[in-house]
């Protein structure tokens, strides 16, 4: 059990502070007790544990004296080819997972289109006439339905493609395609690159560690330029796309004297519509009926994400606090789908009222009620969720309710296309604004700072130390996943959060009205940070690839496969990526300096790792200086006074 | 802290919004939906709004469309607590504002249809002018384009008093900037601060007070849109096309003085989406970072003293002023004031004594440079009113000089001459004519300055043919008859020169590619016989500008093999053509109309038109008043259809000298194919027109050429055409 005086070392939250000592008061074990009764495999988590065949486990650790010779596995794999072995399935694991959810979003998407399923439509048709085009359609000749039809055709196909390469790459910038095309990075199909990690990485297969990087990043590839964009994107045109809202975040969100229904997880595709049957007059009637003033839906992890940017609804929490919200006895009904969801839940619940429900026939848990999900009549099956919940309220003992009384106010919403229209209205909307404050200095650089949380640090606490630094030196920040809910808590999702930055950026943040901390979304949605460093790029004067932004990429506190997956595909992307916590390969010096080091010079982008948040925005600084250097624009800049000569020099515009 | 200014826009902008909508439902309930409204002699209905939206206000019902618009570009006010992004919605707002406000002075228009002056010139009572006409677009205009006028100030509000009124305007006015004005601050307003000091206003010096109401705004706006398209070819709807344009090359910004009201900050922001900024004389807020404008956007607390020179810097203007060292201001913006009745201290030329102009070439040692020499009384030896002759002879050496260039330098005296304020002058050679007004005198302006005028001016603009300018003054009879009596010599010899100038005799024509600051595809051709289409620049122009800057506008064209001699077509043209246009236009026939016509820029003099049903061709110069030609479309419909660089068969822009030279037409047979053209031009151009029609073989040519008086349509010309036997009713179909 946690020791009271011992909770500010587990997290920085207030919230989860309070929590952690109820749970502990009344017996409840929680993944930071666990954390602390159970240390992580040491072998495993550098990396150079195989266990990819019967002959193995292999443990091939180094000598203990300096220089001596490391183990082989019995096969004779070296620790690189161990350990990019494991690097690779981490990242096909990851990739799977987010590319599974885009195939779900797609599917029900065609289904949408083909007006086989109520409740969904089209409600951005300028981002589908975009897709049309990406595709190549004849979008002009197309009704909206006959579009959307083939675009979510092409887009299930995307799945299964065998040749060729994925539609999207052609958003990138020329340059990086190129690259791409040239060191056979370019992803076939989605499902082939997984599959193909795999197989290289069975035994036997593909013992040159350089060459399952390159396989592992046409996999990544496949993720932020496939599954995790075709998720995004196609969610924006059934859901909305996301503009600027405003929400709260934390424990306090959850009410006292309303039927809490917390949905966690990741898929918007059930919780949009039990947002939906959240407002049903027939359920709000039934809540009153038991009791309750109203029916509270509140999000948990990227599921979260997705309902805060759409509609502003609140959030409960991050991934280490799923338990917590359960202990705050408040929670009538947990409704999970997919991708991060301990196990540990249902026996939290087990403690109290609430109910674990799970939806997806893809992620069942024993103990916990079953009500699956169906596309067909999904208003239907999120109806009987909410009732579910609803009914449940009456089995709430409010003696054992604690709900802690934190909660920040903060503004998410920034989908790339946002950020184009916010920088200049509608009539002059561009990203020429950012370029020209990044060229002119006021802005250093940009960060992106995605991730999750990990039980093995301070819970929040990395995250915002490095963001914080970040700011101050002047780098905005774009963020995703369970760090913008980290940041949220901590009050960086808030235009008074330029009260942080280094001067050129508040006054950029003052002008602009927005927080130096951009939420764009769920860990899917890190493919809106790839589109927006393109619109940088294609934006001009700051070179002609990703990888020559004076920008980088950090995840602090990860512990997924999917960061792994975003990793990589960032890096691959051209982006200096750097993690925290801890680092999978690092058993193996020959890869992991192949990674930090080797990577950068084909690549561009390239791997690191930092522990401590202070060096590792340090780290990225100096990366985005070099950049800045490269571009010449680490001087200030002239001011050039036009005059007709110098005019009629323009191109035409 | 862009939050208040955006703040205040988002409700200015409601404020105007709800104001307008109000007088609106009033003024469509007097006059009903069909009731037509709009801005006085233009093509291009209410620019902003067509400009932006693509909407074609022509009546009060139209504007329904663009409401509809305007409040969905309403934001919601800003929250003082956690605010979301506030820049882009003010931004909005300010569109929306100007979208409200064309709308109210296009309701002003038709409820109060006296409100406004029309025209360049205030009145003694009325000093509002509105609305530029078409007709001043244009002519204004092309000072945009030749960088005559690099931009404009938009002033709001008022100077603390006249006389700083009086010293900014003067000093904009140097600095070649049109000035904009409107609205007032505390019941004063800079345009009356002007008359009150006594500067002449109006669009002839560059000061235009457009209205007593911030709404006014919207005819500043409304003009830079209207030359994006008009110069720039930017069609209407392309909102951002012509909003990058501004920012890009129409050097603007707005002077706030006084007190910025919620109001102004509206229009203000609107300004901003041009890439305008806001300099202001009081404590306002800043916003410093860049980006929608290519500096800082708002700027306050500037001292007045300094506040035209940081607004050119804040708009990243380069604007090189010569010092030339006269008692008065002196710059282009004072070209169009006049100099009348009591102001007249002294007035010689225009019939009452003889002037006359006149340029010689000299050899190096002949010339002592910067020598000025007035024989004969000067200003402060005679009394008001005194009648002299007078002569300007300027001597000219310099290694680069040739004959040719004589012309060309004498014909600079005439602008040279009124750039000084005070100062007027009218007509070259031996017609010209001159008045010096007594505020001028009164600073100590003499005879003597003239020819400091010269010789600064020749060195600053010449300074590469020319290395010595030697200028003497005479006003004594005598003297003067005997430069007169040279000079008439030199004229006759220099016309000669000049009419045996061809396009077959001379293997190099010149490009100019001066508009490409507005149109940039645009790329004239001009040979001997084929002057520029604005009329500004012969061959012999551009060959002097080629030697003085090599690198610019205007460039040798070697013509090389001649593919086709009808239609004006040699291969080495094409070749430039292809490349100066960037590969927009790839074949050239300089004589055509119909097959690959010359592109167009905007600022050509008249612009002719195929007419089917007569088998000939009409012009019209951008002087005509009239709201129609027998094309079915007036000059400004015309200019706006086929300008901005464009290449359009069956439309071409020449300039006016252009209709009687023998090249006019001659791939389709001559001027004998010209059927219609307005009166006022024909009587100007009447004799050369009968002498090249005879040379056609037609007598009195201009006789039976119709015109407005005739008519516009088939049934009112094709009779005329008969009756007079017109040519190009027996010719070769042009198709």
């Amino acid at each position: 059990m946690a020791k009271k005086n011992a909770t500010d070392l587990l997290t920085s939250c207030e919230a989860s502070r309070q929590m952690i000592e109820i749970a502990a008061e009344r017996g409840i074990e929680t993944v930071f007790d666990r954390a602390a009764s159970m240390r992580p495999c040491p072998i495993g988590a550098e990396g150079i544990c195989c266990k990819n065949c019967a002959m193995g486990p292999c443990r091939v650790v180094s000598a203990k004296e300096e220089g001596g010779p490391a183990k082989v596995g019995l096969c004779g794999a070296t620790q690189e080819t161990i350990a990019s072995r494991n690097f690779a399935r981490m990242v096909a694991a990851g990739a799977a997972a987010h590319s599974d959810h885009g195939r779900g979003v797609a599917e029900v998407f065609l289904l949408a289109a083909r007006g086989e399923i109520p409740g969904y439509g089209i409600k951005d048709e300028q981002k589908l006439l975009q897709l049309g085009l990406d595709f190549g359609l004849d979008v002009a000749n197309l009704s909206v339905q006959e579009l959307a039809v083939q675009v979510g055709e092409k887009c299930v196909a995307m799945f299964g493609q065998q040749e060729g390469e994925l539609a999207f790459l052609k958003r990138a910038p020329l340059k990086r395609q190129e690259l791409w095309r040239k060191l056979r990075l370019a992803p076939r199909g989605i499902d082939r690159e997984v599959v193909e990690v795999m197989h290289r990485t069975h035994t036997g297969v593909d013992q040159d560690y350089k060459n399952i990087t390159a396989q592992a990043a046409r996999c990544a590839l496949s993720d932020g330029w496939g599954g995790s964009l075709i998720a995004t994107e196609l969610q924006d045109v059934m859901f909305g796309t996301p503009v600027p809202v405003a929400g709260s975040i934390n424990l306090g969100v959850l009410k006292k004297d309303e039927v809490n229904v917390i949905v966690h997880g990741h898929e918007p595709l059930l919780s949009e519509m039990v947002v939906v049957a959240s407002q049903d007059p027939e359920l709000l009637e039934l809540a009153k009926k038991q009791g309750a003033r109203g029916i509270n839906v509140a999000g948990m992890c990227c599921t979260a994400n997705e309902i805060l940017m759409r509609h502003g609804l609140p959030i409960a929490g991050n991934f280490l606090q799923q338990e917590l919200a359960i202990a705050t006895g408040a929670v009538d009904a947990m409704v999970v789908d997919v991708q991060c969801i301990m196990q540990a839940v249902q026996k939290a619940a087990e403690n109290f009222h609430t109910l674990v429900i799970t939806t997806s026939p893809k992620a069942m848990m024993q103990g916990a009620t079953h009500i699956e999900f169906d596309e067909h009549d999904a208003i239907a099956t999120a109806k009987k969720i909410v009732r579910t919940a609803v009914d449940n309220f009456t089995r709430r003992d409010p003696s054992a309710v604690n709900i802690p009384d934190v909660r920040t106010d903060m503004v998410a919403g920034f989908s790339h296309e946002t950020i184009n229209y916010l920088l200049g209205g509608t009539f002059r909307s561009s990203y020429r604004p950012l370029n020209d404050n990044i060229i002119g200095g006021r802005i250093r650089g940009i960060a992106g700072v995605v991730g999750c949380n990990n039980a093995r640090t301070t819970d929040d606490e990395p995250h915002i130390i490095l963001i914080k630094e970040l700011i101050k030196n002047d780098v905005i920040v774009l963020t995703t996943g369970c760090v913008a809910m980290a940041c949220g808590k901590a009050g960086l999702l808030t235009p008074e959060a330029a009260k942080f930055c280094g001067a050129g950026l508040a006054e950029i943040c003052e002008t602009v009205g927005i927080p130096p901390v951009l939420h764009l979304g769920s860990c899917v949605d890190n493919s809106r940070i790839l589109m927006a460093a393109t619109a940088v790029v294609k934006e001009g004067g700051l070179g002609d690839d990703i990888s020559e932004l004076p920008a980088a990429g950090a995840a602090p506190g990860w512990m997924s496969e999917k960061a792994v997956s975003i990793g990589h595909y960032f890096v691959a992307s051209g982006v200096y990526t750097i993690f925290g916590t801890t680092f999978p390969t690092l058993g193996s010096s020959t890869f992991t300096d192949y990674l930090f080091n080797g990577l950068e010079e084909t690549w561009g982008g390239m791997w690191d790792f930092e522990p401590d948040p202070l060096k590792m925005a340090a780290k990225m600084i100096a990366h985005i200086d070099k950049k800045r250097a490269a571009l010449g624009i680490d001087k200030a800049r002239e001011r050039v006074l036009m005059d007709m000569a110098m005019r009629r020099e323009l191109e035409a515009t | 802290m862009s939050k208040i200014i955006c703040t205040a826009a988002i409700n200015g902008a409601h404020a105007i919004a709800r104001r307008v909508e109000t007088t609106y439902a009033r003024v469509l309930k007097n006059y009903g939906p069909d009731q037509e409204i709009g801005f006085p002699d233009t093509a291009y209905f209410l620019p902003i709004i067509y400009a932006m939206l693509g909407i074609a206000v022509k009546n009060l019902g139209d504007c329904q469309l663009v409401f509809e618009r305007a409040r969905r570009l309403l934001p919601r006010p800003v929250r003082d607590n956690m605010p979301l992004p506030y820049l882009a919605p003010a931004l909005d707002a300010g569109m929306a504002t100007l979208f409200y406000e064309e709308i109210d002075e296009a309701m002003r228009y038709l409820e109060k249809p006296d409100f406004y002056l029309r025209g360049e010139d205030v009145g003694d009572d009325n000093i509002w002018l509105g609305a530029a006409s078409d007709v001043i677009l244009r002519k204004r205009g092309v000072e945009f384009v030749d960088g005559s006028a690099p931009g404009f100030a938009a002033i709001v509000g008022a100077a603390p008093d006249s006389e700083t009124a009086r010293k900014i305007a003067e000093e904009l006015q140097t600095k070649n900037l049109y000035v904009f004005m409107a609205s007032q601050d505390n019941g004063r307003c800079f345009a009356r601060q002007l008359v009150e000091a006594g500067v002449q206003i109006g669009w002839g010096t560059r000061l235009v007070p457009f209205s007593p109401d911030i709404s006014g705004a919207v005819f500043a706006l409304g003009f830079a849109c209207r030359a994006a398209m008009a110069f720039g070819g930017i069609k209407p709807g392309d909102f951002r096309k012509n909003l990058i344009y501004n920012k890009d090359r129409i050097f603007a910004f707005v002077l706030a003085m006084g007190t910025v009201t919620d109001e102004w900050y509206a229009n203000a922001a609107g300004c901003i989406n041009f890439g305008f900024p806001v300099i202001a004389d009081t404590p306002i807020p800043a916003v410093l970072p860049t980006g929608i404008c290519t500096y800082e956007h708002v700027v306050p607390n500037v001292p007045h003293d300094q506040m035209v020179a940081r607004a050119v810097e804040i708009r990243g203007l380069k604007v090189t002023v010569t010092e030339v060292p006269i008692p008065v201001a002196y710059g282009p913006a004072f070209e169009g004031e006049r100099v009348r009745g009591d102001d007249i201290y002294f007035e010689c030329g225009g019939g009452r004594t003889q002037m006359v102009e006149f340029s010689v070439l000299r050899q190096m040692d002949e010339v002592e440079d910067g020598r000025i020499e007035v024989v004969g009384p000067d200003i402060p030896d005679i009394e008001p009113g005194t009648k002299l002759p007078l002569a300007i002879y300027v001597e000219i050496a310099g290694r680069k000089m040739q004959e040719d260039f004589l012309p060309i330098l004498e014909r600079q005296i005439h602008h040279l001459i009124n750039y000084a304020q005070g100062i007027m002058h009218i007509g070259q050679r031996d017609i010209s004519w001159i008045r010096l007004a007594r505020q001028a005198v009164d600073k100590g302006f003499t005879f003597k300055d003239i020819g400091r005028i010269l010789h600064a001016m020749y060195h600053k603009d010449f300074g590469k043919i020319l290395d010595k300018v030697q200028v003497t003054i005479f006003t004594e009879e005598e003297r003067v008859q005997k430069v007169l009596k040279e000079a008439r010599e030199a004229y006759s010899l220099r016309d000669a020169r000049i009419a045996n100038l061809t396009d077959e005799v001379e293997g190099v024509y010149y490009s100019c590619t001066l508009c490409q600051s507005f149109a940039p595809s645009h790329v004239c051709v001009i040979t001997p016989e084929r002057t520029g289409l604005c009329g500004a620049y012969n061959w012999l122009d551009c060959k002097a500008a080629f030697e003085i800057n090599p690198t610019g506008p205007n460039q040798p064209i070697e013509k090389g093999v001649e593919n086709d001699g009808r239609t004006g077509n040699w291969r080495g043209v094409n070749e430039f053509v292809a490349q100066a246009s960037r590969g927009k236009v790839q074949n050239v026939n300089a004589y055509s109309i119909m097959q690959d016509p010359m592109t167009s820029c905007g600022c050509f003099e008249c612009i002719a038109a195929y007419l089917d049903q007569f088998n000939g061709v009409m012009t019209v110069d951008r002087d005509f008043k009239g709201d129609n030609t027998p094309c079915g479309m007036k000059f400004t419909t015309l200019a706006g259809s086929v300008g901005g660089g464009a290449v359009t068969p069956g439309f071409v822009g020449h300039s006016k000298h252009y209709i009687c030279s023998g090249k006019f037409l001659k791939a389709e047979g001559g001027i004998a194919r010209l059927v219609w053209m307005p009166s006022q031009l024909k009587e100007e151009l009447r004799d050369k027109i009968n002498a090249r029609g005879e040379a056609l073989g037609v007598s009195n040519l201009a006789d039976r050429i119709a015109d407005e008086t005739v008519g516009m349509s088939q049934e009112e010309i094709l009779p005329f055409l008969k009756e007079k036997k017109h040519p190009a009713l027996e010719m070769e179909s042009m198709i």
